[in-house]
């Protein structure tokens, strides 16, 4: 019979990390306890997005929105909820200021200012189940294009929608379909890449852990038009979950007959095969993920040829992300006009976008493209915690670059976001305040991208050595004023020398820094102050004497023993000793402690 | 498993659907079952069992069961209400298995009232 009660856990990474198995046990412990559990279903979703809150789960079909859930919780879900009907309130979200319940999911700004579409289903069915998904139209889009519509049909109905890559370069995928049903080859290939890097982005992984069929049926969809039988979903090895529902996925569908010979009683063949990438960041790079699929060192080659006359294996391949095949299926469905009904002129649809650093709602989202900074940061981000200020926001990954404050109501499509020296990138957001020192933020991106760089090209390899270089200096209170112009000069030849994607967006977060924040930069260099209070090297801690009560709570507490009782009583920090890890600053309980 | 048509896609997604439709409670009509612990002690879990009964039984596609806690008419327990789509909302008391399996037919499918176990409308 069809359960009363749908709970639906999310059964992301996060929240499974925040103990959502345990949750989980307890929960069906305690149904069974109460007699009820063949009344209720208990469905494992993907990633919600809510992933500051987790674990987390929603009732239906009342669409109750647990959150911070405890094994010891299960009782009172079970007793007071599912038997009585009755809310336990101390589970749901709390509205801050209004200091108000917010008891549904439809009630919380977070979902309520999304538009979701390629996260159509992510926390929404099982990702295990096949049947969840085509309950929700799952594969309907494939039977329409099989029945239907011509190849040349469905290219142009993609080149219609506006759909272009969400990977990061954002070229129009219609058009690059279109070049791939046209370039001479016995085989061609279609590639689906899930090689996802950035730092804080995360979206590619949960839409394949939470809806991993939506990108099989886009996969199937751009096959067809593209007239290819094989295709490959590149994964890095460090997404074992996304790896096993997928996998699990292709199996299912292959055994549904949706892949493999004669696809729907029709004459279209095709199947998938997963490729294990080790975790390069430069994999993401198509020519050299295209190396790596083919079991050589991933590595990026020039490019004419491009990989729709030229890839894997010499043959015509299509690479397109994750995200972009999740929203093919939609487009076919509800038709160009819908997609391009959202968005801007240039950039249609929606984006998701992972949300990161500090921010009141960290997770991820799925917003139109136009949306301001503002209104993602705020109305679904939840702003700020603590009331601190905003900074900028990072935006884009290690190629991106950061964006300040005065360029909040920015619209977030890609030609604007490019214009302030940034990229739309795969999506990563990361939020920094008035304690980010924004040298330090363009280091630690440097660092990430000087790490990755595979050695190939002179300029990644040697010029981001030497930008870290000049940045270390800095940041560490040797700097001069003309490191600031070397750095400029050596940022653009890397920018307009570098072989690929890497080399070619790694100054990014260096020039925009040095655009937006240059007097961070300055003040490091000639007043040796790092006005966020960041970079250990420049700041020092300090006992205000005349108002220390000698407590002796920074002394006993300081690991390095740098503290001293001076002949007053009052404490002392010996300078020299001081390693500045702050925890005198954190506990002196009368906050006497000053940072400089 | 053989091979998939288009028709037998269709046929699948049909029934999945109604494995995953109290997942959309929009535009269902519902039936709230009083389950405070008055409620309970009066018999109203009997009848939410046989209110799912009924359910199944008849195939209703279009009708969402959830519960309710005690509304502080604890003699007329168990109480029942029914909102179907567009109507108001109805009460019934002393909702005995029986009594309920009768609304089902009567209200919920044929939208008629049953008269004699209204406490109250809205």
């Amino acid at each position: 019979m069809p359960e009363r009660a749908h709970i639906l856990i999310c059964a992301g990474a996060a929240c499974i990390s925040a103990g959502e198995e345990s949750f989980k046990s307890a929960l069906e412990k305690e149904l069974k306890e109460a007699k009820i559990y063949e009344e209720v279903k208990i469905i494992e979703t993907g990633c919600f997005g809510t992933c500051d809150l987790g674990p987390v789960m929603v009732i239906y079909p009342e669409g109750i929105f647990y959150i911070r859930l405890k094994p010891q919780d299960a009782r009172d879900i079970v007793n007071e909820h599912l038997l009585k009907g009755r809310v336990v309130e101390r589970l749901l979200v709390r509205e801050p200021e209004l200091k108000i319940f917010l008891p549904t999911i439809n009630e919380l700004p977070f979902f309520k200012n999304q538009v979701r579409i390629a996260l159509r289903n992510v926390g929404f069915i099982d990702p295990l189940n096949i049947e969840e998904y085509i309950a929700r139209e799952g594969y309907s889009a494939l039977g329409k294009v099989l029945t239907e519509m011509t190849p040349e049909e469905v290219i142009e109905e993609v080149k219609k929608s506006g759909l272009r890559g969400r990977g990061g370069a954002g070229f129009p995928t219609g058009i690059k379909w279109e070049l791939g049903r046209k370039a001479k080859g016995d085989e061609k290939y279609i590639i689906c890449n899930a090689d996802e890097g950035d730092p804080g982005a995360f979206m590619d992984r949960s839409i394949l852990e939470g809806d991993p069929h939506s990108v099989i049926e886009g996969m199937l969809i751009g096959a067809y038009a593209i007239g290819a039988k094989k295709g490959f979903v590149y994964i890095r090895a460090e997404y074992p979950l996304a790896i096993k529902r997928l996998t699990y996925a292709l199996e299912q569908a292959k055994s549904y007959g949706l892949l493999g010979e004669n696809i729907l009683g029709t004459n279209f063949s095709f199947d998938i095969e997963i490729r294990i990438g080790a975790g390069a960041f430069v994999c993401g790079e198509e020519t050299a993920l295209i190396a790596s699929v083919e079991g050589k060192r991933g590595m990026p080659r020039p490019r004419p040829p491009f990989p729709v006359n030229s890839g894997l294996w010499n043959k015509p391949t299509v690479i397109n992300n994750v995200e972009t095949w999740a929203n093919i299926p939609e487009i076919i469905l509800k038709g160009a006009d819908w997609f391009s009904s959202l968005g801007t002129e240039k950039s249609k649809g929606t984006k998701v976008f992972a949300l990161a650093g500090k921010i009141n709602m960290t997770g991820l989202i799925e917003v139109p493209m136009g949306i301001t900074l503002r209104e993602i940061v705020y109305d679904i981000g939840g702003g700020i915690p603590e009331g601190r200020k905003f900074k900028a926001v990072q935006i884009g990954g290690p190629a991106g670059g950061c964006i300040p404050a005065e360029y909040l109501d920015t619209p977030v499509d890609y030609e604007s976001i490019t214009s302030l020296g940034a990229i739309m990138g795969s999506g990563g957001l990361i939020v920094m305040d008035e304690d980010n020192c924004m040298v330090d933020v363009a280091k630690f991106f440097l660092s990430f991208t000087q790490d990755e760089s595979c050695g190939k090209c002179v300029p990644c390899r040697v010029g981001t050595k030497r930008m870290l270089e000049i940045l270390d200096k800095i940041t560490k209170g040797d700097g001069e004023i003309r490191d600031l112009e070397e750095l400029e000069d050596l940022a653009n030849v890397i920018k307009n020398t570098s072989l690929c994607g890497l080399g070619k967006g790694a100054p990014n977060p260096v020039l925009t820094t040095l655009k937006y924040f240059r007097d961070e930069y300055i003040a490091h260099i000639k007043d040796k102050k790092c006005p966020a209070k960041s970079c250990i090297a420049l700041i020092h801690y300090e006992v205000i004497r005349e108002k220390c009560r000698k407590c002796s709570i920074c002394f006993k507490n300081c690991p390095v023993g740098a503290i001293f009782k001076d002949y007053d009583g009052t404490y002392v920090i010996n300078q020299e000793k001081c390693t500045k890890c702050g925890i005198c600053f954190q506990i002196c309980p009368f906050k006497v402690i000053k940072k400089e | 498993m053989k091979k998939l048509t288009i028709e037998e896609l269709k046929k699948i997604r049909e029934k999945a659907q109604t494995e995953i439709q109290a997942r959309s409670p929009e535009g269902k009509d519902r039936i709230v079952v009083h389950m405070g612990t008055c409620g309970i002690a009066a018999g109203a879990r009997e009848t939410l069992l046989a209110i799912l009964d009924e359910i199944e039984k008849r195939n209703l596609q279009n009708v969402i069961v959830t519960q309710a806690g005690c509304i502080g008419l604890c003699e007329y327990e168990p109480i029942i209400s029914v909102q179907k789509v567009g109507t108001p909302k109805v009460l019934y008391k002393y909702v005995t298995p029986e009594k309920a399996r009768r609304i089902i037919a009567q209200h919920v499918i044929n939208g008629q009232i049953v008269t004699e176990d209204v406490l109250s409308t809205e």
